[in-house]
């Protein structure tokens, strides 16, 4: 809402403050005033001149005048000046050499059409008061000559531009401004509306306006109608509604449409002038029936909903009611009688009709939010009478007005209520005084008062909305500032430790960690060649994406950090390793046994309980089985060198055995040695992808490490042999945590072994390593592999593996005897399950 | 020792006259101090402390003194002895000092070079403040409490008292999912948690739920459709809007330093009545300069949102709102980092630049 300050002045008796001052009291009473804005600041130079002679220069395309004008003191100036309703005897305003309109325009005296032009005459658009730049300003021809036409112009004016919260309707007016910065100020306040107090009763005969029927009456409580015939045609809009018209932010048009807009703006009240010579029998409000069509005043034909509340005639559909009207019946130049609406709308109809419609008018943000119901009387007299009195219009008899409000309930509030709230008290007085303020009808009840919330606020509802409007008059400064004492916590959880020991772990090993935007394109699925069938297709999409192209929530966490890498290499960083800790979004599976990996159940809508009520257990179940799956996964990226060169010699690059460690990395910080096995899975290369296995009593399938496919790397632009691993890091927080015992620790000796076994370019170590371990038992304590060996000694097709074996025992010091005989029983195990061959044996 | 003499010769040896001794004395300093290095050294060692060196062959023949003469003798050969045996390791310390100067001086190495053949890895600033903000509530005795980023809208909205054609659901441009009618959406706030937290805690319940959120804004230098908050909640009986500003006040000195001071403006949120938006005064200049980065000028800067948490929300978590009361807030975790670090464009937080990470890490 823009409010010119010179209008907020006029209901309200501020004092003689600036605007910044008006702006935080209006914020410290909960008015967001976003900016200020000195409208015609520096303007100056513009004075009223009288225009003498008018000399027609001929001999030009366009026509020209040079007239001579008196700018004051007798002294006269000759100004050429474009326009053609300038005569002599006019009043209009002078721009002097020197002078500086809106905008910064300056101007000169210039040669013009062979003589000087020694000012400017001004039109209403140049001044920036009208919308008129057809032709000059002409004044009142009793306008004083040589006046400052700043001032009597009121070329300068300070504009608040407010963001009206969604609870405070009332704001959307000049009237419910005032009325808070009165209160702000502690001033009195005239309401443009009238004074408060029930209604005066209508002197008029009701229902004499205009035939009006309302078939739905609680969608229209109110439809207040009356009538002016007679409108003068040429009638023009007075300059001063003009500009308060511009300043609020809307534009001039007609003299009705003008009139109806200004009560708008100074009311809250939205108005609706109909060409009453187009109207086709009685007004009916009631619901669109099928089938029916609207052309509103956009021009645009709409498809009706039987939702949407319509002002109706004989000949159909003539307005969205509260939104916009229609075309046909519209205010246009021949318009001579008015048939003016001033009614009250259901604020979720006009919602749902204006959403529906996506119309947000200045009409409908305002029903919207709650207008008063009080004001369609108010505000249909307010037309009527500026009509009458700039429109030369004569008000028609009658007022009709069908009224099917329903009393309010009065709301009780203790009388210590706000300072429960608050943490501090407020005297009985001070309570009485800001309800009374607010404008509520208070009567006493023990210790308890019964408020009557005036008819503009339709947001107290509660006691609690009572509390707020004194704590916040008497001001959230006044409020004591005490830190609570929460009870006792447990600190973070298991789940919330592990988590943070995690990426703190992987920034340790050299990641960056690099959240990325969830969303998702059907076409990155394919680019990374992951099959229909894979789960990762059971995708959930937005209805309304923020990039039509992307309208998927991602269910892996790959592409974001594919992007994220190829960023970084675009800005010159070849060597990188990134990692994502983030949840990803799969709908649920359909649980059937013959359903596909990628099927969904049909799920239905999520459950809409209602609020102010804990919704029953299987209600709340319902409600979360409704959410797809969004379990936290983690994913690391590499490319270029994963230790890079120097003086000490060349780099290593990042190769699949770094991202498959960088899995096994993640199960440590859980204290779980995964298990990795050779893998076929999208996106990864399929010699060169290991699947993460969480292994034992709670088996599990983790996830994938290794290099990305060559087409895949092809198809993003990535760095040949780019490495990538993801893993299902709520499986891992689900083994929870482990009760685990303290090992003992045996000081004797350790006997140390070296065997090269020989086995099959097939054979994965992991299998040898595994079977070494079974079968050295307990006092085998470390199995590390420390060469691999590829050649002809060993043979085409086979790889001898060098292992390094640790023995000790927990009570005693190994005999060689012991050595030997565990060691050959590791030999054995590996024999019997990989068909491996002691080397050299 | 020696043995008697039987055979006593009163003839004087020569080598145990005083002016001798002092001369192998000498010569022995003299060739101790020549020794150039240690080889050196250990040569004059044996020709004038070895077993053939002067005072060594003096020594020898103070048996063959006659008694009376053996003590004064033996005295001054012993000094003598030990004279040399001082300058000798005096000496030897000297010559071992400067080998070992010369070896490590040798040994000497460049320590400036670099060493940086691990990578270096970092955590995103936006992770680690919400780590901080945790900390700062866990150690007030609160704990963290999380939710899933696609809510059901009755979470997100109609628990939390939006009503079902308020304006204030067009406020916040909801990302919904697909089919339109699926009760489903991406978080617009944190807000849903404080309805899980409640619905599965009860009262009293004190809780900080750091987490990401989504709104349909265009990504630019200050707005960026994925973002992250941090939402307060406590329910208990007897809170007031004056533990509201407490709280603020806390969180805002922890994040800002304790310096900063807070003041509530009114405003409208559909969950809190009475509402309010926290404002800090500017850490950096509090309102004296004119052309603050930070403030604009203002002197204040705006954090977030707040309120007493509103009856209906507290019934539909199946609370007694006569009997409970509470308090929230949120603040944006962007524009909290934004200003505590001074980042000047919000597209550095979320294009995942690894420079962010890297500059800031240590930050927290």
């Amino acid at each position: 809402m823009r409010v010119p300050l010179s209008w907020l002045r006029e209901h309200a008796d501020l004092p003689a403050v600036s605007a910044q001052a008006v702006a935080t009291r209006l914020i410290a009473a909960g008015l967001e005033v976003e900016t200020v804005t000195a409208v015609g600041a520096g303007v100056r130079g513009v004075v009223v001149g009288a225009v003498l002679a008018v000399e027609e220069l001929t001999g030009y395309r366009r026509p020209v005048r040079y007239c001579t004008v008196e700018v004051g003191n007798g002294e006269q100036r000759g100004i050429v000046c474009g326009a053609t309703n300038v005569a002599a005897g006019d009043r209009v305003p002078v721009a002097l050499p020197g002078a500086v309109l809106p905008g910064g325009v300056t101007i000169n005296a210039r040669p013009a059409y062979g003589r000087l032009s020694d000012g400017m005459i001004c039109s209403a658009r140049e001044l920036g008061v009208g919308e008129d730049g057809s032709g000059i300003l002409v004044l009142e021809p009793a306008t004083p000559v040589g006046v400052d036409a700043v001032a009597l112009l009121r070329l300068r004016d300070d504009v608040l531009d407010i963001a009206v919260t969604p609870d405070r309707g009332y704001c959307w007016s000049i009237r419910g401004v005032a009325r808070e910065a009165a209160l702000a100020f502690d001033v009195a306040f005239s309401d443009p509306a009238g004074p408060a107090g029930p209604p005066t009763p209508l002197r008029e005969a009701n229902g004499s306006a205009y035939p009006v029927a309302v078939a739905d009456r609680a969608a229209c409580d109110r439809y207040l109608a009356r009538a002016v015939t007679g409108l003068d045609p040429v009638a023009r809009t007075p300059l001063e509604l003009q500009r308060r018209i511009l300043l609020a932010g809307m534009r001039p048009i007609s003299l009705a449409v003008d009139v109806t807009n200004y009560v708008l703006l100074d009311l809250g009240q939205p108005l609706h002038a109909f060409d009453r010579a187009r109207l086709t029998g009685p007004i009916e409000v009631r619901r669109a029936r099928c089938g029916e069509r609207l052309r509103t005043l956009d021009g645009v034909d709409r498809a009706l909903d039987p939702d949407d509340l319509l002002i109706t005639d004989g000949s159909g559909p003539i307005a969205l009611a509260g939104v916009m009207g229609g075309g046909p019946t519209e205010v246009c130049r021949s318009t001579t009688d008015l048939v003016i609406e001033s009614a009250h709308f259901d604020p979720h109809v006009v919602a749902r009709t204006a959403r529906r419609h996506k119309l947000a008018t200045e009409a409908s943000k305002r029903f919207e939010r709650g207008v008063d119901d009080e004001l369609p009387a108010a505000a249909a007299t307010a037309a009527v009478r500026l009509l009458t009195e700039v429109g030369g219009t004569t008000a028609a008899a009658g007022v009709t007005d069908v009224d099917s409000r329903q009393p309010r309930p009065a709301i009780r509030l203790a009388l210590a209520a706000p300072g429960r709230v608050a943490g501090r008290s407020y005297s009985p007085d001070t309570v009485r005084r800001r309800l009374a303020d607010v404008g509520c009808a208070v009567a006493a009840d023990g210790d308890a008062l019964v408020v009557r919330p005036p008819s503009w606020r339709p947001d107290l509802i509660r006691a609690i909305d009572l509390s707020d409007e004194v704590i916040r008059l008497e001001g959230y400064n006044t409020v004591p500032t005490v830190l609570p004492a929460a009870p006792a916590g447990r600190g973070l959880s298991w789940s919330q430790r592990q988590r943070r020991k995690l990426a703190q772990s992987m920034a340790g090993a050299g990641y960056v960690e690099t959240p990325t935007y969830p969303f998702l394109s059907t076409a990155m699925l394919d680019a990374l060649r992951i099959p229909g069938t894979d789960p990762r297709h059971r995708t959930v999409a937005l209805a309304n994406p923020l990039d039509d192209g992307e309208p998927l929530l991602r269910s892996t966490l790959l592409p974001g950090l594919l992007v994220a890498l190829a960023r970084n290499l675009a800005r010159g960083f070849p060597d990188l390793a990134l990692f994502e800790l983030g949840p990803v979004f799969l709908a649920r599976p359909d649980a059937r046994p013959d359903a596909r990996p990628d099927a969904r159940p049909d799920a239905g809508p999520a459950p809409r309980p209602p609020a102010g009520i804990r919704p029953a257990d299987a209600v709340l179940a319902a409600l979360d089985a409704a959410l797809p799956e969004q379990p936290l996964h983690l994913a690391v990226v590499l490319t270029g060198l994963r230790q890079p060169a120097g003086w000490w010699g060349p780099g290593q690059p990042a190769t699949w055995a770094d991202a498959v460690e960088a899995g096994r990395q993640v199960g440590r910080s859980f204290g779980l040695e995964l298990t990795v096995r050779p893998a076929r899975q999208p996106p990864w290369h399929p010699g060169r992808c290991a699947q993460l296995v969480l292994t034992g009593a709670d088996e599990a399938e983790l996830g994938y490490a290794g290099e990305l496919a060559p087409r895949v790397v092809e198809a993003l632009a990535l760095p040949p042999r780019t490495v990538a691993m993801e893993i299902d890091v709520e499986r891992l927080l689900a083994v929870g945590e482990q009760p685990r015992s303290a090992p003992r620790i045996s000081a004797y000796p350790p006997a140390t072994v070296d065997v090269a076994l020989v086995v099959g370019e097939d054979v994965p170590v992991a299998s040898v390593e595994a079977a070494l371990r079974s079968g050295g038992g307990k006092v085998l304590e470390s199995v590390r592999l420390f060469d691999v060996y590829r050649g002809t000694q060993v043979g085409a097709g086979r790889k001898s593996l060098a292992f390094g074996l640790r023995l000790r025992a927990a009570d005693r010091t190994l005999t060689a005897t012991e050595v030997t005989a565990v060691r050959d029983a590791a030999i054995g195990a590996a024999e019997e399950a990989t068909g491996a061959v002691l080397r050299g044996a | 020792m020696s043995a008697p003499n039987p055979n006593y010769d009163p003839v004087e040896v020569s080598a145990l006259s005083a002016a001798d001794l002092a001369g192998a004395r000498a010569a022995g300093a003299d060739a101790f101090a020549a020794a150039g290095d240690l080889d050196a050294l250990h040569d004059a060692e044996i020709a004038h402390l070895g077993p053939r060196s002067p005072v060594a062959l003096a020594r020898r023949e103070i048996g063959a003194l006659p008694p009376q003469a053996k003590a004064d003798a033996g005295r001054r050969v012993n000094t003598a002895f030990a004279a040399l045996k001082v300058a000798h390791e005096d000496r030897r310390t000297t010559l071992l000092a400067e080998r070992d100067d010369r070896a490590l001086a040798e040994e000497a190495v460049d320590v400036t070079l670099p060493w940086n053949r691990l990578p270096r890895g970092a955590r995103h600033p936006l992770t680690t403040i919400a780590e901080v903000v945790a900390d700062t509530f866990v150690a007030m005795g609160w704990e963290v409490a999380e939710g899933p980023e696609v809510e059901t809208e009755w979470h997100n909205f109609d628990a939390l008292n939006f009503l079902p054609d308020h304006p204030a659901r067009t406020m916040q441009d909801t990302l919904f999912l697909a089919p339109a009618e699926s009760g489903l959406l991406l978080r617009t706030h944190t807000s849903p948690v404080q309805i899980r937290a409640l619905l599965q805690r009860g009262a009293p319940t004190y809780v900080i739920c750091p987490g990401r959120t989504y709104r349909s804004d265009e990504l630019d230098a200050t707005h960026t459709p994925v973002f992250s908050q941090a939402e307060g909640l406590a329910v208990d009986e007897g809170l007031t809007l004056a533990h509201l500003k407490g709280t603020v006040e806390a969180f805002a000195k922890a994040m800002f330093g304790s310096s900063v001071r807070t003041r509530l403006r009114p405003s409208f949120f559909p969950f809190t009545e009475p509402s309010a938006e926290p404002d800090l005064s500017c850490w950096i200049c509090d309102g004296a300069d004119p052309n603050c980065a930070t403030c604009g000028g203002e002197g204040w800067v705006e954090w977030g949102g707040c309120g007493m948490v509103h009856p209906v929300v507290l019934a539909s978590c199946g609370l007694d709102p006569d009997r409970y009361s509470g308090f929230a807030f949120g603040m944006g975790l962007e524009r909290t980092l934004m200003a505590r670090e001074g980042f000047a464009d919000m597209r550095d937080l979320v294009e995942g630049d690894v420079r962010v990470a890297l500059a800031l890490e240590g930050q927290g």
